[in-house]
């Protein structure tokens, strides 16, 4: 079977900075993947190079088996079909809750007004947010707000949503409301790559678990191994501090 | 609202919130008493000096040239008439500034290399415009073009120096708006991009309205800056307030008639800047708000 999203040999360079060294992944359809690593490993870069927001040095990246440069893809394509959620929601703060969900849809793909307002609404309702489709993002809290990115980069109906840190910015009590619509997404057959530090997290929806070290991926396994019984030291390591910090 | 989502909110119940303290009414008379005080010498004190200048053997004279009343009432409605004019210049010399300004900084701000030589020709136009003095400007353009009687262009001084004018204000205005544009958060050019917003896109629908509200303030200080700097297109002949008050002036010998422009100017201003405040202190608590 054709993996939904392909990353094949992929390096990146930031100025002297090699940020991504030779990586390959390839996520199944309706599969989950974690990728974890310590801070400045490249995790956030590799996402944005999936969805075509960083342009990679070398290597490709393909989305069905077509590259996501490929002129057929159009001038919006990749990002239409691959979305992303950022640590800090980046929620539009002169838009509603409901303009920040149309904006993309009537701006970018020519959706109506109307309908592109009737998915936003069922969105919202299925996140519990439907009361809030007329606040602006600063009346809402943080686990409201990051639940509203969420909604808004589903609004244009992608195939694949990528996840960067998605809690780390919220207070432990919102993390909970956060991750229960992941779970829920998951349940739905949505392909997700999603970085993150809650590790118990990963373990309980990963399909399989890439750790990366400065910008390789060193050690990948499904869940249950790769916590439990890690081959490679610097994952055994970097699994130890976390647990010494209490977050698993 | 429904909230099926664990650990959703439940905010606290609003009606049993403890109320504000109600703010102490003991308060302003505690303020009365430094502030009479300091009433008072200021009074003493420019009571003593308007004294010693109304005084003054001159003082009749003084009166008679710059305050007389019936200058001021002959002069009144030639003046009030080319105030009208001035007012007239200001409003389409403004809305003129902040469209060109608009896309001056538009211009600078977009990152595309294909943008590059746009980027390059708009720091040489503020750099040449913001350099030379606007005086200057009216007079080469207001004097200067029509003298050349080019065909298909307007031939009025006033519209040669109303552009000068444009040209040289929106120099300033585009570095305002560029700095505002500059000030939204960078997460915002990314979201906007990876829900597919084109370069442009990002500009108008994600960007500007931002940057706007961020510089409105300090566009309301050009705007106020610009109502009285309209008097410069008077040294091209256009008959504003300030060149009618001078035709006075040169045939009576009396200086009312500017008193009675600079009042008029002033009755204009005065509240557009009292606006300008209240736009900045809105702002101030927006940001307040968002921050707290
Ligand atoms: N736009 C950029 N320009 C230059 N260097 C960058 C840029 N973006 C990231 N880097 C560098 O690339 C490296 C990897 O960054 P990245 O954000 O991908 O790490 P990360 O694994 O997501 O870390 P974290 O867990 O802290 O989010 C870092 O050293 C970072 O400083
Ligand atoms: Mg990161």
């Amino acid at each position: 079977m054709t993996p939904k999203v392909s990353v094949q040999g992929v390096t990146k360079w930031f100025g002297a900075a090699c940020v991504l060294d030779d990586v390959s992944l390839d996520v199944a359809p309706h599969q989950t993947v974690c990728l974890i690593g310590a801070s400045g490993s490249g995790k956030s870069t590799l996402l944005r190079t999936i969805n075509g927001l960083v342009p990679v040095d070398h290597g490709r990246i393909a989305l069905d088996g077509v590259p996501i440069d490929d002129p057929s893809f159009g001038r919006t394509g990749v990002q239409r079909r691959v979305a992303i959620v950022f640590q800090s929601y980046n929620l539009f703060p002169h838009l509603t809750v409901m303009g920040n969900l149309t904006l993309a849809p009537r701006r970018v793909h020519g959706v109506s007004r109307a309908d592109a307002e009737e998915r936003a609404m069922s969105l919202l309702s299925r996140f519990g947010l439907a009361g809030f489709a007329n606040s602006y993002p600063e009346q809402l809290s943080g686990g409201q707000q990051q639940r509203v990115a969420i909604a808004r980069a589903l609004a244009t109906d992608p195939d694949v949503l990528l996840l960067d840190e998605v809690t780390a910015a919220l207070d432990p009590e919102l993390v909970g409301e956060v991750l229960a619509i992941i779970r829920d997404l998951k349940a739905d057959g949505l392909t997700m790559v999603i970085v993150t530090h809650e590790m118990t997290f990963a373990r309980q929806v990963a399909d399989r678990v890439y750790f990366l070290d400065g910008g390789r991926i060193v050690e990948d396994a499904p869940p249950d191994r790769l916590f439990t019984a890690p081959d490679h030291p610097r994952c055994r390591a970097f699994l130890a501090r976390i647990l010494a910090a209490g977050r698993m | 609202m429904s909230d099926p989502v664990p650990g959703g909110p439940g905010g606290p119940d609003p009606s049993r919130r403890p109320r504000p303290p109600r703010s102490r009414s003991g308060d302003w008379r505690a303020a009365a008493v430094p502030a009479a005080i300091s009433a008072a010498s200021i009074a003493v004190v420019f009571g003593l000096i308007g004294w010693w200048v109304t005084s003054a053997e001159q003082w009749p004279r003084i009166v008679a040239q710059f305050f007389s009343l019936h200058a001021m009432q002959v002069s009144f409605p030639r003046v009030l008439q080319g105030f009208w004019v001035s007012m007239q210049i200001w409003v389409v010399v403004l809305l003129a500034t902040a469209v060109w300004g608009l896309v001056l900084a538009v211009l600078r701000s977009l990152r595309g290399p294909v943008f590059a030589p746009f980027r390059l020709m708009v720091v040489i136009y503020i750099d040449l415009f913001r350099g030379i003095p606007a005086l200057l400007l009216v007079l080469l353009f207001g004097f200067g073009i029509p003298a050349l009687n080019l065909p298909g262009l307007p031939n009025s001084g006033l519209f040669w120096g109303a552009v000068a004018m444009v040209l040289s204000y929106a120099a300033y205005v585009a570095e305002i708006y560029r700095s505002g544009i500059d000030a939204v958060h960078e997460g915002q050019r990314a979201a906007a991009q990876s829900l597919g917003l084109t370069e442009w896109q990002t500009m108008v629908w994600a960007i500007l309205p931002q940057a706007l509200r961020n510089v409105l303030p300090a566009l309301m200080n050009i705007v106020v800056a610009l109502q009285k700097d309209v008097a410069l297109l008077s040294v091209i002949g256009v008959r504003d307030a300030v060149r009618e008050a001078q035709i006075y002036t040169a045939q009576t010998f009396n200086y009312s008639s500017l008193v009675v422009a600079a009042a008029l100017f002033m009755l204009a201003t005065v509240p557009m800047a009292r606006l300008a405040d209240w736009v900045t202190r809105r702002d101030r608590a927006r940001r307040l708000q968002v921050a707290g």
